[in-house]
């Protein structure tokens, strides 16, 4: 005769808890970060339109030269480099919340979040590289199209 | 809770944004004359009275995002949090006027 399980011993231990949709802080991480990106974004968003709108010309004077005297200069390329990872982080985990909240079917919600990772990695690799590549004068180009300082010395 | 909905809105829009605008300013690396005829086609009061939209939202999310701060770390925040959503609204017009007469000035402006 098969023996049953004795009534007396102890309770197999429960599983461990399973979340449903990630495991450990994860979340709690992305909340965080969240509020701290947040913080930072402000004051580096807030310097960028202030430089790029209200000072001086404002948007009449954006051409070429211009990008290529603010990103001659290390400050604006850290600057932009911070902005660009930090916002797009953020931005991505947002919608990524957006679409869990919305997309209830499991197929949208692979279809969506793809998409959405996809385009994070082009923009913050593009972004990226065309900070650390720029030519601020591409040999070639016409003078009165670049900076001063390219025709100087 | 109309706070929240807006707060989602702005982000979102803020974001796709944000995808354009790094391909258009990515345009630097193909050649001036390049991005100067993109740059030159948003010369123009549609885009002007657009960014100044932008602006609007960029704002609001700022303030409120503050705002969304302060109710979660600050003891006094969720007690506060109407009063604070004034307080942001104030600063948003605050900004705003600070701005836009600024700005209109340089897309509608002679000089
Ligand atoms: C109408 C408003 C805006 C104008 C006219 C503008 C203009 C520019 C210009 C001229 C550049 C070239 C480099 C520089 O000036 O630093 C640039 C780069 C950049 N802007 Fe803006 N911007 C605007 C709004 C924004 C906003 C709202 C964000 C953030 C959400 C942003 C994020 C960036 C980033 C990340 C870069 C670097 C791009 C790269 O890595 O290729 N900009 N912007
Ligand atoms: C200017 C400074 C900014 C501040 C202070 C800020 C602050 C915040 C805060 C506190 C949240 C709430 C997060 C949560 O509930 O867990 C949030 C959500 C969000 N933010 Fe920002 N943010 C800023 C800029 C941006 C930018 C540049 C983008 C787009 C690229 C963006 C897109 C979003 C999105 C999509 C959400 C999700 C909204 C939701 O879940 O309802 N934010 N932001």
């Amino acid at each position: 005769m098969t023996t049953v399980a004795d009534p007396k011993a102890p309770r197999p231990p429960r599983a461990k808890p399973s979340r449903l949709t990630t495991r450990g802080n994860t979340e709690l991480y992305g909340w965080v970060f969240m509020r701290a990106s947040g913080v930072i974004l402000l004051v580096l968003i807030f310097g960028h339109l202030f430089v790029n709108l209200v000072a001086g010309e404002g948007v009449k004077a954006i051409d070429f030269g211009f990008v290529a005297g603010k990103w001659a200069s290390p400050f604006w390329q850290v600057w932009d480099l911070l902005m660009l990872w930090l916002a797009m982080i953020h931005g991505t985990n947002g919608v990524r919340t957006i679409v869990n909240d919305y997309a209830e079917r499991p197929g949208t919600r692979l279809v969506l979040k793809s998409l959405l990772y996809l385009a994070f990695v082009i923009t913050v690799v593009l972004g990226t590289l065309v900070i650390f590549t720029f030519d601020p004068c591409p040999s070639g180009s016409p003078a009165d199209l670049l900076p001063s300082f390219c025709t100087a010395s | 809770m109309w706070s929240w909905v807006a707060h989602r809105v702005t982000g979102v829009a803020i974001f796709f944004f944000l995808l354009v605008h790094v391909l258009d300013t990515s345009l630097v690396r193909i050649s001036p004359e390049a991005y100067n005829d993109v740059i030159g086609t948003y010369k123009n009061p549609i885009m002007g009275l657009g960014e100044a939209g932008l602006v609007a939202a960029i704002v609001f999310h700022a303030f409120n995002g503050i705002r969304i701060i302060l109710v979660d770390f600050w003891a006094k925040g969720p007690k506060y949090q109407r009063v604070m959503l004034w307080v942001v609204l104030g600063l948003f017009v605050l900004t705003m006027a600070g701005f836009l007469p600024r700005h209109l000035m340089h897309v509608f402006g002679g000089e």
